[in-house]
């Protein structure tokens, strides 16, 4: 029974196994619901989906899997006449906007960046009712966003219409949404390796014990604390491009400073140069040679850049490039050097992934950390850090 | 045992009475996660007063630890009492704590175990319980005996994300996610607490709460149990509905804001929005 449910669940990426099968058919046999589609979608989702970042990809699976088999009471959504899509994406984007995406290519690209609009707007608006909602199957095609639920308005007007599960009520909290500092914090957790260092102040009650039991005499033994003993430089790019992201990159700075004891930040703008600085309001008159932090903090620090990425490409790539001062050695030179003395290096995105491929700039910086960059989310931030305690050093 | 329906005081949702149900039924674990203020922790009181078990409650913190819920061996007592020759020191188990754990699997009747935010504690604090809530079963090594459950207990446990949980203790449990209600479950939450409570007072606060909760930049979103404290101010003061009514874009804030908003911020931003308001008449 259902066995192409588990499949499809499996392949959507929500990691069901053979046990909650069985879960849900020893459920069923003991007749914990009552026969109607809406309960078994309940039950089922209960039983599989152990994350709500998921609940969303599995209403999806629900549809796409039981959708022949249930009768829709003649009640389909309705699609929306492109017309009208339009005339939402005018309201949400200029003028100048809608001719630079026109211009780049297709219809699509104008509804991915509406819907990035609406997302942004709905990050603000969190748990109102204006909501865009894509479902069911598309009739503009397979590639990525539906258009043909782009609903804006009540909850309640569509009620009958559409399923509990079409509904797709769980949309926005799945993973790959833009996060707040205690999600960055989980995030960051990722990256921490305890060890005791210091003065023993602790009582260790084991060793105590152990040590009575062996001397016959109360024997008092003490240690050091257990501290998360991971070293981290953080380069924040500030300025110019990154201003729309001020906010995400404060949370992540919060966060950070919270979670890391041994945390060293820094300033830059745009690329790497000779010098960076630790106080935006005295940036020309306190600047830190970068030479100096190559020297000063030893290999084993782990560097994470946060930056758009965003720029000419002879910024990086010549002598003289910054848009700033009069470099004498390129923004590659800088990076190398970098990546030489410190193994362990992420750069960290805020422009989200897809559009990454447009930019020259993004890609060479990506290659000058070896690959490693990724996107301000929640996921994005969970494999960087996986990467940085994959390297040793 | 009777279906789980929601109670005189707690409104189920459709969905929730299946997991609540499932759970119960097969007794396995039922992990709900949800807002801040959602009613996550009412949600075992009301199981436990629905079902006429008693509850077990297991508040988790960052410092606790699994080995705490099983039993504790208190080995600096039984080392001082045996420096200073106490007879106790010869029976180990005068020494042994019982734990929460314990005491639901040998409860004389039926319990539900309530283990709450069970992300506060370490990462590895749900791998520890994993055998012990599988099997029901776990061994006190310091006396060689086995504590087995007569009947698996009714196990809620909440979390609010903090941490993610271990895919192997996922697979042990139904999940429950209490999403923000929307008006209708809203409507129904609310005639549950105010019986006798004025309509029209109810729909012109819920206005004013769903406002608020859209104004963007909050940095905490007022929830269900803010808005059930804010109505039973606004009962208590007999606040005159035009208060609530009054579309004076001056007064901004609502009254007895001190409710809703928890946040600094949050109260500076009404105040700046009214301001701009006030200067835009």
């Amino acid at each position: 029974m259902f066995f192409n449910f588990v499949d499809e669940l499996r392949a959507a990426g929500i990691p069901a196994s053979f046990k909650e099968h069985l879960v849900l058919l020893e459920a069923l046999d003991k007749e914990v619901i009552e026969q109607t589609p809406e309960a078994f979608y309940y039950l089922s989702r209960a039983t599989f989906v152990k994350d709500e970042g998921l609940l969303d990809r599995f209403d999806q699976v629900f549809n796409k899997v039981f959708k022949g088999l249930l009768t829709n009471y003649g009640q389909n959504p309705v699609d929306i006449p492109e017309d009208w899509l339009k005339a939402v994406a005018e309201k949400f984007l200029t003028p100048e906007e809608m001719a630079a995406i026109e211009k780049l290519g297709s219809w699509e690209e104008i509804m991915e960046t509406l819907k990035q609009r609406l997302e942004e707007q709905q990050k603000r608006h969190e748990g109102g009712n204006k909501w865009v909602g894509t479902g069911g199957t598309s009739p503009y095609g397979n590639s990525g966003y539906n258009p043909e639920g782009v609903r804006i308005g009540g909850e309640s007007k569509h009620k009958r219409a559409l399923k509990v599960w079409e509904k797709r009520e769980f949309q926005n909290l799945d993973n790959t949404r833009e996060l707040g500092t205690r999600n960055i914090k989980i995030a960051l957790r990722r990256l921490r390796r305890f060890a005791r260092e210091g003065a023993a102040e602790e009582l260790d009650l084991e060793g105590t014990i152990e040590g009575t039991a062996r001397q016959g005499w109360l024997d008092i033994r003490m240690r050091a604390e257990r501290k998360n003993a991971v070293k981290v430089l953080l380069f924040l790019d500030v300025g110019g491009s990154m201003d729309p992201f001020i906010k995400l990159v404060e949370e992540l700075f919060s966060a950070a400073t919270a979670e890391f004891k041994n945390l060293e930040f820094f300033y830059f703008h745009n690329c790497l140069y000779e010098g960076v600085w630790k106080d935006n309001k005295r940036r020309w008159s306190e600047r830190t040679n970068t030479w100096d932090i190559l020297h000063k903090y030893g290999h084993d620090y782990k560097v994470v850049f946060v930056g758009d990425a965003a720029m000419s490409p002879y910024e990086i790539t010549h002598p003289g490039g910054s848009v700033e001062h009069f470099n004498e050695e390129s923004g590659t030179v800088w990076m190398q050097r970098l990546a030489h003395v410190y193994p362990a290096t992420v750069w960290i995105n805020p422009v989200p992934e897809k559009q990454w491929s447009y930019s020259q700039s993004t890609k060479i910086i990506k290659e000058l950390v070896g690959g490693n960059m990724y996107p301000l989310t929640l996921e994005g931030l969970d494999n960087a850090m996986r990467e940085l305690t994959r390297k040793k050093h | 045992m009777a279906r789980f329906e929601g109670t005189a005081n707690y409104v189920a949702t459709e969905d929730l009475k299946v997991a609540v149900n499932a759970a119960v039924l097969l007794r396995r674990p039922l992990l709900v996660k949800g807002e801040p203020g959602t009613g996550k922790t009412v949600l075992a009181h009301e199981i436990a007063k629905a079902t006429g078990a008693p509850l077990i409650e297991w508040n988790v913190k960052s410092t606790t630890k699994a080995q705490q819920g099983l039993y504790e061996y208190d080995a600096v007592a039984r080392l001082r009492d045996g420096q200073l020759g106490d007879e106790r020191v010869h029976d180990i188990s005068n020494y042994i704590k019982k734990g929460k754990l314990w005491e639901a699997f040998t409860s004389p009747q039926l319990p539900v175990l309530l283990i709450d935010e069970i992300d506060k504690a370490d990462i590895e604090f749900p791998n520890d319980l994993l055998q012990e809530l599988d099997r029901m079963s776990f061994d006190v090594y310091e006396t060689r005996e086995r504590i087995e459950a007569k009947e698996r207990p009714i196990v809620v446990i909440t979390s609010n994300n903090e941490k993610e949980l271990p895919d192997a203790f996922l697979r042990r449990c139904f999940f429950h996610y209490i999403k923000f209600p929307d008006r209708e479950t809203m409507q129904a939450i609310i005639d549950v607490h105010f019986p006798g409570i004025q309509k029209t007072l109810v729909s012109k606060a819920m206005d004013v709460f769903y406002e608020v909760r859209d104004v963007p930049g909050l940095k905490k979103k007022p929830s269900t149990s803010e808005l059930l404290d804010w109505l039973k101010l606004l009962l208590n003061e007999d606040m005159p509905l035009d208060v609530l009514q009054s579309k004076d874009p001056s007064k901004a804030i609502p009254p007895l804001h001190g409710a809703l908003l928890k946040n600094e911020q949050d109260v500076m931003l009404f105040e700046r929005l009214a301001f701009m308001a006030r200067r835009q008449n």
